[in-house]
């Protein structure tokens, strides 16, 4: 046998081991995938072999493999069996091999409980210190619940290399098994004050990152850090503990005051940069915290912000970079300490290191003011224009936008600039992620700003024609022209030139959906507006060349394949035939005239009633109004202007009201009204297809469902259902057909109208009123081509020049500076100018320029901004809803327990079991009264359930049963419980007699806000006597903290001198709280408390 | 906590991956290129900091990172990690290769992938920072070998015969990292 094995091991000799194969796949540089292959496939037969370090040698160049991106986890089985090895050197590989490659979910795991098991409690400190390495980097939550008290037994090993590993690896226990927290707490807290430095330091480092998610759960234990903090010298540490009081300071701001001084001592006498960085930073975040109601702490804000700028002026970039990343956090509350260096970070956007770059823009978001914003924005567009890299550039424009806008706009004083540096970004910036956001600023500043209404719509008119648009965009800059077409539209009286700007509206352009549906309901703003003033003038022949041009320029938009824009391009056609019919007295057989490409939108007439879109509802408005003019028409041209003139004040009048800036929340505050019900239908669905088609008078629509289209017409009108619904649906169909097909149909539809006496014939009237009037505009139709479109936008000179636009108007403000003594009384003209204006139309508008008075230096804002803003009655702007936004899979919302309340039934049953049982052998009695005796240790865990439970989820079934147990004994026995007796027995009678006092607990959740205080105050006065008697502290203050409402008295708990010393001290302020109640609640209290350590310690002796 | 630790030189090659957050193989590669891709495009006399890993964390997360001769270090952390602290770490671990390696190079790291992964081991588990006293390290490091070394006793003889023979073409390796002047600030961190 053995002469076999040295056999087996001089053949298995001439194996590669690592080394060959690292150096082979070097020197296989060519076919290094094939040259791997091979190597793979050796390392599968060397994995049969049975001789384990051959095994491991294979493993161990698997390891090597996964890094370099070869999945190994076909060979999962053969790792654990390197890893079960008693040799140590196969073991690691075995460890590593794992931790490279497994992960919580991999189902080999569930082999490894007992093997890990076994290592860990190795009389090889270091079989253990690997396992926990390895385990470390891939348990699952069935390893930590089977493992945990392996693990916590750890914790107290003699040895301080386990002691260290065991107290991190508990961390990744809770993450995963959260329920293990609350027991293995106490002993945790007790590691805080290990003998062994680098153990205290590895648990301080679990409970701050436990703190870091759940600082409030972690107050208690500020007094033990605030000892640490003041003793130790480990700046590993003290790093930590620093860090830990930045996220508990904003709970406690008294834990703050108490920090200042100790801190500042550090900031004065480290000569570590990190921690003296680290100082700062918990610095102001005490500041934060109590920003108002200390006196003297702009001392301590002088003091941090003069070290930021040593740090920002260093030469190395490092400290650099995190002065300006701490600068920007006292930004937030002490901007005007902040501001004094505005030198420094002005001199910090020209680094040539984007990171600094970054935190330097951060910053300059607190250093514009009314006087520099010009010019810093001039130097960020120079920037943009220099930048190489789009997500940097992006990153300044975004910047840029922010700059500007923050406050409402606080420090813009001109919005001409404002808008043609939002044009500029435009131009400059044609891949931006951030369209949206300018749209939304060019919307923004164009409603709420009136005065510069002009110069916005001209502005965005040759925006309009000279954006270049592609088919493919790579950003979301296209969507300035959503915003452009709809300012253009909505106010078209400040236009200049409205009748290009049409033209240009009517350009058929590759632009997406929604922006066409917006060009093309603008068109109709536009020409209602143009109509209007054609009418004013008395030329009917351009109200003509209006009608034309319209008519004209929606063609390619009635032939789109975006339902959106169909309709709305088909309503606006009606709207214009039904114009011209009243007008002109109509042309005979107007229908055939209709765009060729639309041959199924002839029956849909006028007078549809009902459209859901805004689209719909000016159609369904102007419908009556076009038909009274019907009644009349025929004078035209030049006749019955007083008519015309009705009918284009009619049409402006659709577009006539003043639109006010909604909230953004606005529409989620709008109460449902009681009796509306949205799931309700509001017409029943028509029965079939068949039975709507025999009585409906437009017969091939109806074989389309009824709702087949898009959100956009979701709560459509019931009158729809026989005209409009179809309509929509059938554009699906439509676009397949071809120009014969569509002729043909068109000539079996108009039959079968003219034949079906319920059909409404428009046409009729129109052939009544005049013949030529379609011949008319037949020839129009063919000379439209002539109309030079494209020429006109030509003419129009480009607007980009090589100094940059919005340079004038800083150019102006400087000059204005100089002169300004002499200037200053035009200037206020302006500005009451606007504000009146403002005055006369929004009601509550508010005048900057009263603000900025009390800052006589400041710029005048040329423009004001209304602020006014629509929202529901009663509603706040300042409203929050979304406060659930936390990732729901993150570990730690479920580590979120409040580690000072007594643990009851949420301490794992499983581990209480084991803990008090090591030894015992423990009666269990069901709730009806069965008796079931349990041999329990722990190697038998898994197996024995219970001696009368035999089913495979036995473990479950003797968990609750043992829950049951101790419920109905905690009522009975308590009361002659002796503190002084600690046996096994009655430990675990304590610990879970627990579950009698839930409803105590709840109680206390509750009133967990009223309490809070007492506890505060408690830490406080810790802090404040740093007694000796550390290790009580926390117990101590436990008694204090009781909620005064529950009024459980916490006295009858274990007590020995040092903790009657300190009560004392405080009884004075807690006596009142302490009414006597619920005598064995309070015996039972101590009990939790003590039973975990003590019952563990046992374990960890017994075991090491 | 330490998401990953990754080493690669200058070409973006792995030499050391240990990812203390599941990702599958092919996930971990693109992680690699995609640090590397970041870290290489800086200078050397620019910041050690660097956001925006857009695989591997998010917002929170931050790389630090050093670059010695033809190696980079570079660690994700999340932001309970000291910056500062981080870097030192580094140099800490750096040091100690230096130690182990005696006078460590790219190709120590290269052949010997499995020591380094049992180095930082010492340094750094499951995420979090175990230990920053290099001598306490070494130690550690040097008890296991010697355990190693015992097991390995006569039985391994041959073997280690044999490596010996296909070492001797290795051509004389190149021992050219040196370890450069440290900004005084680090140094003055004392563990």
């Amino acid at each position: 046998m053995a002469l076999k094995m040295v056999k087996g091991n001089l053949e298995r000799m001439f194996d590669k081991n690592l080394t060959d194969l690292v150096r082979g796949i070097r020197n296989n540089k060519d076919n290094e995938a094939k040259y791997i292959a091979q190597c793979i496939e050796e390392i599968k037969q060397e994995l049969r072999q049975d001789n384990v370090s051959v095994k491991s040698n294979a493993v161990a160049k698997l390891t090597y493999l996964q890094m370099c991106g070869y999945d190994i986890s076909w060979a999962g089985f053969n790792i654990i069996e390197v890893m079960s090895s008693n040799r140590f050197t196969c073991k690691r590989i075995g460890y590593l091999a794992a931790s490279q490659c497994f992960h919580p979910d991999s189902e080999l795991l569930m082999l490894t409980t007992n093997m890990i098991r076994k290592d860990l409690s190795s009389t090889n400190q270091y079989d253990a210190g690997v396992a926990l390495s390895g385990l470390s980097c891939f348990i699952s939550t069935d390893l930590s619940r089977d493992l945990a008290n392996d693990i916590m037994t750890l914790m107290s090993s003699t040895k301080p290399y386990l002691r260290m590993k065991a107290v991190l690896m508990m961390y990744k226990v809770f993450l995963r098994y959260p329920e293990a927290l609350r027991p293995a707490f106490p002993k945790l807290k007790e590691k805080l004050e290990d003998p062994d430095p680098s153990v205290q330091s590895a648990a301080v480092n679990v409970i701050c990152e436990l703190a870091r998610k759940n600082p409030k759960n972690y107050l208690s234990l500020a007094p033990i850090f605030f000892k640490l903090m003041t003793t130790s010298t480990n700046n590993w540490m003290l790093i930590k503990i620093i860090k830990l009081f930045g996220a508990l300071t904003p709970l406690e701001p008294r834990l703050g005051k108490k920090l200042i001084e100790p801190l500042t001592n550090l900031i004065h006498s480290t000569s570590a940069m990190s921690l003296l960085y680290e100082c700062i930073n918990t610095v102001i975040a005490v500041l934060i915290s109590i920003s108002s109601g200390m006196p003297n702490h702009s001392a301590s804000i002088q003091l941090c912000v003069q070290k930021l700028r040593i740090l920002i002026e260093d030469s190395d970039q490092n400290l650099k970079y995190l002065g300006l990343l701490a600068m920007s956090k006292i930004l937030k509350t002490h901007p005007k300490s902040v501001q004094t260096h505005k030198d420094l970070i002005l001199a910090c956007l020209d680094d040539k290191d984007e990171s600094i770059r970054l935190r330097a823009l951060d910053l300059l978001y607190g250093m514009v003011s009314k006087k520099n914003l010009m010019e810093i924005v001039r130097r960020l567009l120079g920037h943009m224009e220099r930048a190489e890299g789009s997500s940097y550039r992006d990153e300044l424009l975004y910047k840029v936008i922010e700059i500007c806008s923050q406050g409402s706009y606080q420090y813009v004083t001109n919005f001409e600039w404002y808008l043609t540096v939002l044009v500029e970004l435009i131009l400059l910036e044609s891949g931006s992620r951030h369209g949206r956001l300018i749209a939304g600023q060019l919307l923004d500043v164009a409603i709420r700003v009136q005065a510069v209404r002009t110069f916005a719509v001209n502005e965005m008119a040759t925006l309009l024609e000279t954006y270049p648009v592609t088919a493919a965009p790579n950003g979301t800059m296209q969507e300035v022209l959503y915003a452009a077409a709809w300012i253009v539209g909505e106010f078209a009286p400040h236009l200049d030139g409205p009748e290009r700007t049409l033209a240009v509206l009517l350009q058929p352009k590759p632009v997406a959906g929604h922006i066409q549906a917006v060009y093309v309901q603008n068109a109709l703003k536009l020409f209602a507006n143009l109509v209007g003033e054609a009418v004013r003038q008395r030329d009917g022949a351009a109200i003509e060349r209006h009608c034309q041009t319209l008519a004209e320029g929606l063609r390619s938009y009635l032939s789109s394949a975006d339902i959106e824009v169909q309709e709305r391009a088909s309503s606006v056609y009606f709207l214009v035939v039904l114009l011209r019919e009243s007008l002109g007295g109509g042309a005979d057989q107007q229908h055939a005239a209709a765009p060729v490409a639309d041959g199924g939108l002839l029956e849909l007439t006028p007078d549809v009633p009902g459209e859901p879109g805004d689209g719909g509802g000016e159609e369904a408005r102007a419908a009556p109004d076009e038909s009274v003019a019907t009644g009349t028409g025929g004078h035209y041209p030049g006749v019955a202007w007083d008519e015309i003139e009705q009918i284009a004040t009619d049409l402006q009048g659709l577009f006539g009201s003043e639109l006010n800036p909604v909230a953004p929340k606005a529409q989620r505050k709008v109460q449902l009204p009681e009796e509306l019900d949205l799931d309700e239908w509001i017409n029943q669905p028509p029965p079939s297809a068949d039975a709507s088609s025999a009585d409906g008078g437009s017969s091939d629509e109806d074989k389309f469902p009824l709702f087949l289209t898009d959100g956009g017409r979701g709560g459509g009108g019931g009158e729809r259902e026989t005209n409009g619904g179809g309509d929509g649906s059938r554009s699906y169909k439509r676009i397949e057909y071809t120009q014969e097909e569509l002729d043909k149909m068109r000539q079996a539809r108009l039959l079968e109208q003219t034949n079906n006496p319920n059909y409404l014939k428009p046409a009729k009237t129109k052939k009544a009123s005049g013949g030529d009037y379609h011949q008319q505009q037949q020839q129009q139709h063919d000379c439209y081509d002539d109309i030079p479109i494209a020429e006109i936008a030509l003419e129009v000179p480009l607007q980009i020049h090589s100094t940059k636009r919005s340079d004038k108007y800083l150019m102006d403000a400087e000059r204005a500076t100089r002169v300004f003594v002499g200037k200053s009384g035009g200037r206020k003209e302006k500005g009451e100018k606007s504000g009146k204006k403002s005055k006369r139309r929004g009601k509550k508008s508010k005048r900057y320029s009263d603000e900025s008075d009390s800052e006589s230096d400041d710029p005048k804002p040329l423009h004001v901004v209304n602020t006014v803003i629509e929202l529901p009655e009663g509603a706040i702007l300042s409203d929050t809803e979304d406060k659930n936004n936390a990732d729901p899979n993150d570990p730690h919302r479920a580590l979120d327990i409040d580690l000072d309340a007594p643990f009851e039934d949420d301490y794992p049953q499983e581990m209480k079991r084991k803990a008090a049982n090591q030894r015992s052998v423990m009666l269990l009695r069901d709730r009806d009264g069965q008796t079931a005796k349990t041999n329990r240790n722990p190697a038998d865990e898994h197996q024995s359930g219970g001696t009368t439970t035999t089913t495979s989820d036995s473990k479950h079934r003797s968990r609750r049963r043992g829950t049951a147990a101790a419920t109905e004994r905690s009522g009975s026995k308590h009361a002659d419980r002796k503190h002084t007796d600690r046996s096994d027995e009655q430990q675990q009678q304590q610990v879970d007699g627990g579950g009698a006092g839930r409803e105590k607990q709840k109680k206390k959740k509750k009133s967990a806000g009223k309490e809070r205080p007492d506890e505060a105050d408690a830490i406080m006065l810790m802090i404040d006597e740093e007694t000796p008697a550390k290790g009580r502290t926390t117990k101590e203050k436990k008694k204090h903290s009781k909620p005064p409402k529950d009024g459980v008295a916490a006295d009858e708990a274990v007590e020995d001198g040092d903790v009657k010393e300190k009560k004392k001290k405080h009884s004075k302020k807690s006596s009142k709280h302490h009414h006597h109640h619920h005598h064995s609640s309070s015996s039972k209290k101590s009990g939790y408390e003590e039973m975990p350590v003590q019952s563990l310690g046992g374990v960890s002796k017994d075991a090491i | 906590m330490i998401k990953a630790i990754l080493v690669f030189n200058n070409h973006g090659k792995p030499r050391l991956s240990k990812f203390y957050q599941y990702f599958n193989e092919d996930m971990q590669q693109q992680i690699i290129k995609e640090t590397f891709q970041l870290v290489s495009k800086r200078d050397d006399n620019v910041c050690n900091f660097l956001e925006g890993g857009s695989l591997i964390g998010g917002s929170d997360y931050k790389l630090i990172y050093r670059h010695y001769a033809t190696l980079y270090f570079v660690f994700c952390v999340d932001s309970s990690e000291s910056e500062l602290g981080i870097l030192d770490l580094i140099q800490v671990f750096v040091e100690t290769l230096d130690k182990c390696f005696e006078n460590v190079c790219e190709l120590d790291l290269i052949f010997h992938a499995d020591a380094v992964h049992h180095i930082l081991s010492e340094l750094v588990m499951g995420g979090m920072v175990l230990q920053t006293n290099m001598s306490d390290i070494l130690a550690r490091i040097e008890e296991q070998n010697k355990l190693q070394k015992q097991e390995a006793g006569i039985s391994a003889a041959p073997a280690r015969a044999v490596s010996a023979v296909k070492s001797m073409n290795l051509p004389q390796q190149i021992k050219d990292i040196k370890l450069p002047d440290l900004p005084q600030a680090i140094k003055d961190l004392k563990f």
